[in-house]
């Protein structure tokens, strides 16, 4: 699929421009004075890897963050926004990474949120749903406007999200990684709608860490690298690799499956695994499935949002109860463990959500890369400072983390680098066999090549691993094994020399985006 | 390395600076009780003094053992509001053992020796507490909705026992070998009465605990993210019911030392304790949410409390108003709270650099044994 085709450079101006745009913090300049423009009708995706200034810039648009030096020109006159409803009052809008919804509430109530259409005696509630009903229409889901926000699984909660921004009429459209927990067809119908918003003039900034998928629906790209523009270009002038080096600086591949050794003996075996759905309905999520991994063996599970694979992985883990099967970690049947004793045996999980299941916020850098393995430096009640220091020391030099002695606090490590804390911790306990799930989620292309090239020096070494992806990419990367799965169910499994068209067909996925 | 680029560069330096303002918000409890000793010496002649201040200590031991209690319950993200109850059963029961358990089938009165009173009321306090955690551990039963049950059971049970009336006589008698209650209120170790001793060595065990104890780290991670300590192999049920069954045992000691200080067992004894350990806690700097605060916070704040209160009463104040300044101060508390955590997110995420520089791991929670100390 091409980028939609070129239309006149009639209307080529800038609604929204940024001039030497720059903030800094303290010592830390953010942004070192960015220019780019935003396209009347257009879309103008950012590229960059975290910390390269993206998530600041939007701030800026949006009016959430003041710059230091710069100005912001909306339609050639200078404007200065000191709060996100000043932005929202001249027509801009934003669409959050982290979903702000009331979990509590309906679809439509959490669509007109704060903007309810009032009448004389009150809320016009009718109106609200035929206005929600209609949104839903247009993003061809098929959810009921009275359906509560929890019920909903994530990728109806970010088309909630999207229907909302949709409902405020808005000029131009800040869209922060919206895909993120989208199917590939709720994709499709997002970047029909998108293109739809454009014909009638909506400007949209489009932020990805998806940049093949970035790049079929934007017309302009602007990289950024270390808070500063490195380039820009007309979407049908460039390419990924194009993309990749300005954003990076440098060629690099996700990596290839490493060779030269051979594999163990099965260090994980599934044995008919099934896993209900939480919510009680009976529908087995997971359903008698089998999979066997030998030690130094990667295997890698794709598959669609619902496919079961989150399920699969934490019903291994201990974290959800099997409804039938059995887990074997190197001849032992774990089924009947808890989380802890299955640590022990070494099989451990790097969970999806890495603020929600991976890290705990209120302890430092250090803490938690300890915290799986307290035992080995407890000895008679107490634990040696020394010990967990090395500890620390070990997992940081490890897995690369970006930090000091580990005393930082957590949260100000960027996304790539608290992952590769939750890695780093579960590794310390020295495993045998390592489940993590969407491992890239949210972070940068180089930190997902440093994960996957720490994984791989790992099963080298005779670590089992699997992991979980959305992205049809990182199958090709370091995996030995390309498990699809599709319906709780293994619907195909392929060497590593297999092609995307492949795994999509498998999958159940439009081959055609 | 490919994201090299990305990571600005970070020095711990630029925030070393003297900044008064943090300063006088993270002590915040220590500088409110310099306050209040100083506002109260030039107040009144008699507040200034070594014995004053012992009798105060002694007011606030009761409190502060409470509120370590309270404090482990809160780290772990939960609320204990049993305390006060406990603490009434436990003095019912003490005082109930003194007068003597008649076993009708055997035709004897056991007269138990202070020793085996003391620890059965400790086993009490730990059952009550155990009933606490099992409901929110395992029967998912809201902390609060827990405790504020177990908290009217707890008093129901304390007042059926003595039908009301307070057992009077706890002193024992010298034949039956059960004597020595009064020692827990009324002896002093080198000057320094028992019960602000017990105190302070509870208060060393508990620093002990939570810096140098897997148990304490457990805690800290449990009441941080539940979620992400139970994926770490953390036992999050255990170390709930754990802390409860700890708050337990801490009400009942303090049950033990009030009932022997008043020289009698009451059944309404220690009403509404629960809220004053509470504030203390908070008053402390910890987080209700779980996972922040320590012990040194939490002594702090029940001196603050507790020199407060008696201050108050040594210039005459009507009791109504003590009632008015310690809500103030503990909304101020609070508020100070939100403040610093406010200030603590925004500097991370701004600066994206180390919040905490220059430490070795595993000090970051600052809590431990000497800083104990100097609150006593």
């Amino acid at each position: 699929m091409t980028p939609s085709p070129a239309t006149p450079p009639a209307s080529d101006d800038a609604v929204l421009s940024a001039r030497n745009i720059a903030k800094s913090y303290g010592n830390v300049h953010a942004l070192k004075g960015v220019n780019f423009d935003i396209h009347r009708g257009k879309v103008t995706t950012l590229f960059g890897e975290n910390g390269a200034g993206k998530s600041t810039l939007m701030k800026i648009l949006s009016g959430v963050v003041t710059p230091t030096s710069g100005d912001i020109v909306l339609d050639g006159e200078v404007v200065q926004f000191s709060s996100a409803s000043d932005a929202r009052d001249c027509g801009i809008s934003i669409i959050h990474q982290e979903l702000s919804l009331a979990p509590n509430l309906s679809v439509r109530d959490n669509i007109f949120m704060g903007r309810e259409i009032r009448t004389a005696t009150g809320v016009d509630f009718a109106e609200e749903a035929r206005q929600a009903r209609a949104l839903m229409a247009d993003l061809e889901e098929d959810i009921d406007p009275m359906t509560l926000v929890e019920d909903l699984r994530l990728g109806q909660q970010q088309i909630v999200e999207i229907a909302r921004a949709l409902s405020v009429d808005s000029r131009i459209l800040i869209m922060d990684e919206p895909t993120s927990a989208l199917s590939a067809t709720e994709v499709e119908v997002l970047f029909k709608v998108i293109r739809d918003l454009t014909s009638r003039g909506v400007s949209i900034v489009y932020i990805s860490h998806h940049l093949e998928e970035a790049l079929q629906i934007t017309d302009y790209a602007v990289v950024l690298r270390d808070g500063a523009m490195t380039a820009n270009a007309e979407a049908k002038d460039i390419d990924l690799e194009w993309i990749v080096r300005n954003m990076v600086g440098e060629n690099f591949d996700l990596g290839s499956p490493p060779t030269g050794y051979a594999f163990g003996e099965t260090a994980l075996s599934i044995e008919n695994v099934s896993v209900t759905d939480a919510s009680g309905s009976g529908y087995s999520v997971v359903d008698r499935l089998s999979l066997e991994v030998k030690a130094g063996e990667i295997v890698c599970i794709y598959g669609l949002m619902g496919a079961g694979r989150t399920e699969l992985l934490e019903a291994v883990a201990g974290r959800m109860p099997l409804s039938g099967g059995r887990v074997i970690v190197e001849g032992d049947d774990i089924t009947r463990l808890s989380i802890a004793q299955r640590i022990d045996r070494g099989l451990v999980l790097v969970p999806e959500d890495r603020q929600r299941d991976g890290l705990v916020q209120t302890m430092s850098v250090g803490q938690n890369l300890s915290l799986a393995s307290i035992a080995s430096f407890t000895s008679r009640m107490l634990m040696s400072r020394s010990g967990e220091q090395a500890v620390v020391n070990e997992a940081i030099r490890k897995v690369h983390i970006k930090t000091d002695g580990g005393s930082a606090a957590i949260g100000s490590l960027s996304g790539g680098n608290q992952q590769k804390v939750v890695i780093g911790k579960m590794l310390a306990t020295n495993p045998r066999v390592i489940l993590l799930d969407e491992p890239s989620r949210g972070i940068d292309i180089g930190a997902k090549a440093e994960v996957f090239r720490l994984l791989s020096e790992r099963a080298a070494k005779g670590l089992a691993v699997v992991f979980s992806t959305s992205e049809v990419a990182e199958c090709l990367s370091i995996a030995h094994r390309v498990v699809v799965m599709r319906r709780g169910k293994i619907s195909a499994q392929f060497g590593a020399n297999v092609s995307k068209e492949e795994i999509m067909a498998a999958s159940g996925e439009a081959v055609h985006l | 390395m490919a994201s090299s680029v990305t990571t600005p560069p970070r020095s711990g330096l630029f925030r070393d600076g003297f900044d008064l303002g943090r300063l006088l918000l993270e002590g915040r409890a220590f500088f409110a009780l310099i306050a209040i000793i100083v506002v109260f010496s030039f107040l009144s002649p008699y507040y200034f003094s070594v014995s004053n201040f012992l009798i105060m200590s002694s007011h606030v031991a009761i409190y502060g053992i409470l509120a370590i209690g309270m404090l482990l319950v809160i780290l772990n993200g939960g609320i204990d509001l049993s305390v006060g109850s406990t603490l009434g059963l436990a003095g019912v029961v003490a005082g109930f053992l003194m007068q003597g358990v008649t076993l009708n089938a055997l035709g004897v009165v056991l007269y138990p020796p202070i020793w085996v009173v003391v620890l059965l009321v400790c086993a009490l306090g730990a059952f009550v507490g155990m009933i606490n955690g099992i409901l929110i551990a395992r029967f998912k039963v809201p902390a609060f909705v827990a405790t504020l049950g177990v908290m009217y059971v707890a008093r129901g049970f304390a007042l059926l026992m003595t039908n009301g009336l307070t057992y009077n006589n706890l002193g024992g008698k010298a034949e039956l070998g059960n004597t020595g209650f009064d020692w827990l209120g009324f002896n002093r170790l080198a000057g320094i009465p028992i019960g602000v001793v017990v105190l302070v060595v509870l208060a060393l065990i508990g620093s002990l605990v939570l810096n140098r104890s897997a148990f304490g780290r457990w805690l800290y991670s449990t009441g941080g993210n539940e979620r992400a300590a139970e994926l770490s192999g953390v036992p999050v049920k255990k170390v709930q019911v754990a802390v409860y069954m700890l708050s337990g045992i801490c009400a009942a000691i303090a049950g033990l030392i009030l009932s022997s200080q008043l020289t009698s067992a009451g059944p309404t004894a220690g009403t509404s304790y629960e809220l004053t350990a509470i504030a203390a806690v908070v008053i402390g700097g910890a987080a209700l949410t779980g996972g922040r605060g320590n012990i040194r916070g939490t002594l702090l704040g029940a001196f603050v409390i507790g020199f407060l209160s008696d201050g108050l009463v040594i210039i005459g104040i009507s009791s109504y108003w003590q009632t008015v300044f310690t809500g103030a101060v503990i909304v101020l508390a609070v508020l100070l709270n939100a403040v610093q955590y406010r200030r603590r997110v925004k500097k991370t995420t701004e600066t994206d650099g180390p919040s905490a520089s220059l430490q070795p791991t595993g000090k970051g929670l600052t809590a431990n044994a000497t800083h104990g100390k100097i609150a006593s």
